[in-house]
């Protein structure tokens, strides 16, 4: 039984005056308890879209969201506002990608890690500070106990991300979403982080989906991968079969266009040609189409489908040969 | 926890020494400028001076002094004499004194108007910023509507449906405030709404009372501070200006500086200084409250942060 099943995810945002955009579109998945599961994918994937969805997140108005999304057992999609603002934060935890700007600069740094203790856990004031100073040592600030009374323009972004991490985790969520956490941190630091968080959901056997549109965190971090293109996934793997084996051409062209330690010396790194904005829409054919050196007329003319391939899920009429691969130890 | 990490502590610690808040480190670069010094001290003389005035004014400034009446004919006002600074005015009172316990009134009616403007603005632009929708939508139509009409002319219209007393002034110059504080308030709650760390705390199940509370309205505050600084200045101005044209306190005898200014527009040319006093205090005052809220205002304001 999934921890959390994610079945035919859409999401389109309508507007008066203007043509209705799908930013998501027949998206599913699933996650095992304590699995790390990657989306991957570039500006516009739909990649944050998906998990602001699984949240509730989106906007009541202007977002409609279709398909289901079950969490043991639960329809998160029919919940009412408080019956998910009653989940959110307890069974499902979110870091969001900007610590600088996702601290309440007003309010200390303890009071905001009292205060979700105090709504999910029932904890008293007293009691949730000692709570909150532990859990602040465990994502491994010094002095936890001052740091509870200090404000978030105290911190670096690093140290911020750890207090968001911290809250996040604070009730002990069954599934954490991470919204590309390290984005906006430097590499030193990112890699901090991202240890921290593998060791902290390894520990406490919390699933992870992890959004980002680095294939070297995934590489790191995902035992299962999702790339998503367009709105769509069009490939998902175990971890080593995608690096190994990437099939789809936007997956192959992604791994290419990373520099890799054992490639030969002055080899030039292999670029995606052209842009998201050149996409066909996927009605047409393979939103993909106009950037992939693999397209033929069929690409074209007829969308592909999400089949299983190879051990994995394939949405191509023409994937990548087997045999060319990249390693995941180069990245 | 990585020899890095620890070393990157201590240098924030350094860095965080005397940890401040963004206020207080708002209020330590606001008067590092000398224009908001300036502010500060009329300001502060000001209260002051409005405080003790009671105490220290040599006469009564509510008593006739024969002394002064003796003199006192439709064409002549006695200027100053032993005894009385700034000599008499049209009624035989001691000038000076009523010229300092006027500071008082004022500065009760400015303070008054202002409080209840931001507090009424507040409690409409809030529940617009907070709820959105079609409450938002009403209760910015409704302050358009004030806006729609010239902030005096509104203040007239208020203060003329109202019995003449001190309230109604205070009343009637709040309203001015109650559209601009709501707007404001609304706008920078709005702006909260859909930052970031709002979005982090309703990820969290955070309860909307306290989102709003806790999360948006502190946040939200800062512009309205300001605002209310600057509202001191043209408030002052405003009640003046409702004194001078009548349509304020009935008892002729309270010691107010618009009150004084309009009593004495048709003695300008019997005795100017009558006129030019509580001018210049008004002018003064205002000046005080608009140099402390300006450079409030350009401190708080993240462009302009060093």
């Amino acid at each position: 039984m999934a921890l959390l099943d994610v079945r035919d995810l859409g999401v389109v945002f309508k507007r008066k005056g203007t043509r209705p955009f799908t930013a998501v579109d027949g998206v599913s998945f699933s996650v095992e308890p304590g699995q790390t599961v990657g989306l991957v994918g570039e500006s516009g994937s739909g990649k944050s879209v998906t998990s602001l969805a699984l949240m509730g997140l989106l906007p009541k108005r202007g977002a409609e969201i279709s398909g289901s999304v079950t969490f043991e057992d639960t329809e998160l999609l029919t919940l009412s506002d408080k019956q998910l603002r009653d989940r959110r934060g307890r069974d499902l935890g979110m870091v969001f990608q900007d610590p600088l700007s996702s601290l309440n600069p007003v309010i200390t740094i303890g009071l905001q890690i009292t205060e979700v203790l105090e709504r999910h856990r029932g904890m008293s004031r007293k009691e949730a500070r000692v709570e909150a100073a532990e859990l602040l040592d465990r994502v491994g600030l010094p002095d936890p106990q001052r740091r509870l009374d200090e404000y978030p323009h105290q911190h670096s972004g690093g140290m911020r991300q750890r207090v968001l991490i911290a809250i996040a985790l604070a009730c002990r969520p069954k599934l954490l979403i991470a919204d590309e956490p390290t984005t906006a941190l430097d590499v030193t630091i990112q890699a901090q982080i991202l240890s921290l968080l593998s060791d902290l959901v390894s520990e406490t056997d919390t699933a992870l989906i992890m959004i980002t549109h680095d294939l070297g965190i995934v590489a790191g971090l995902c035992d299962n991968v999702n790339v998503m293109y367009g709105g769509r996934i069009v490939e998902r793997a175990a971890r080593h079969d995608l690096f190994e084996r990437s099939r789809h051409p936007y997956t192959h062209g992604l791994l290419q266009s990373i520099p890799r330690l054992n490639a030969p010396r002055g080899e030039p790194l292999t670029p995606i040609r052209g842009s998201v904005s050149d996409n066909i829409e996927w009605e047409q054919g393979c939103a993909f189409a106009p950037r992939c050196p693999n397209a033929t007329d069929v690409c074209w003319s007829e969308p592909p489908e999400l089949k299983a391939d190879d051990g994995r899920m394939l949405r191509c009429h023409n994937p990548v040969a087997l045999g060319d691969a990249v390693t995941e130890g180069a990245l | 926890m990585s020899i890095l990490s620890t070393r990157k502590a201590e240098k924030i610690d350094s860095l965080a020494e005397g940890g401040t808040s963004l206020a207080m480190d708002a209020l330590r670069r606001t008067f590092r400028s000398p224009v908001a010094i300036l502010g500060l001290v009329i300001v502060g003389l000001f209260v002051i001076l409005a405080i003790i005035s009671p105490f220290i004014a040599p006469k009564d400034p509510y008593r006739p002094y024969p002394e002064l009446k003796a003199e006192l004919t439709p064409s002549n006002i006695p200027g100053p004499m032993p005894g009385f600074l700034l000599g008499s005015d049209q009624n035989g009172y001691d000038f000076f004194s009523r010229l300092l316990v006027g500071a008082q009134q004022t500065l009760f009616v400015g303070v008054f108007a202002t409080l209840i403007g931001v507090a009424i603005g507040m409690i409409i632009g809030g529940l617009a910023g907070a709820f959105g929708g079609w409450v938002d939508s009403v209760l910015m139509r409704l302050t358009d509507i004030m806006l729609s009409v010239p902030s005096l002319l509104l203040a007239i219209s208020i203060a003329a449906l109202l019995p003449g007393s001190q309230w109604t002034v205070i009343i009637a110059v709040a309203m001015i405030g109650v559209p601009v504080f709501a707007r404001l308030l609304r706008g920078a709650m709005i702006a909260q709404r859909s930052s970031d760390h709002v979005l982090a705390a309703t990820a969290l199940g955070v309860k909307r009372k306290t989102i709003v509370f806790r999360h948006m309205l502190p946040n939200s505050i800062g512009p309205v501070i300001v605002q209310a600084t600057l509202t001191l200045a043209t408030a002052i101005i405003d009640a003046a200006a409702l004194s001078f044209l009548g349509l304020g306190d009935s008892d002729w005898r309270r010691a107010e500086w618009g009150l004084m200014l309009g009593n004495a527009q048709e003695l300008l040319s019997v005795k100017p200084s009558l006129a030019f006093f509580p001018a210049i205090a008004i002018i003064v005052v205002a000046l005080g409250f608009t140099l402390l809220g300006e450079s409030m205002r350009e401190s708080l304001d993240p462009k302009n942060r060093r």
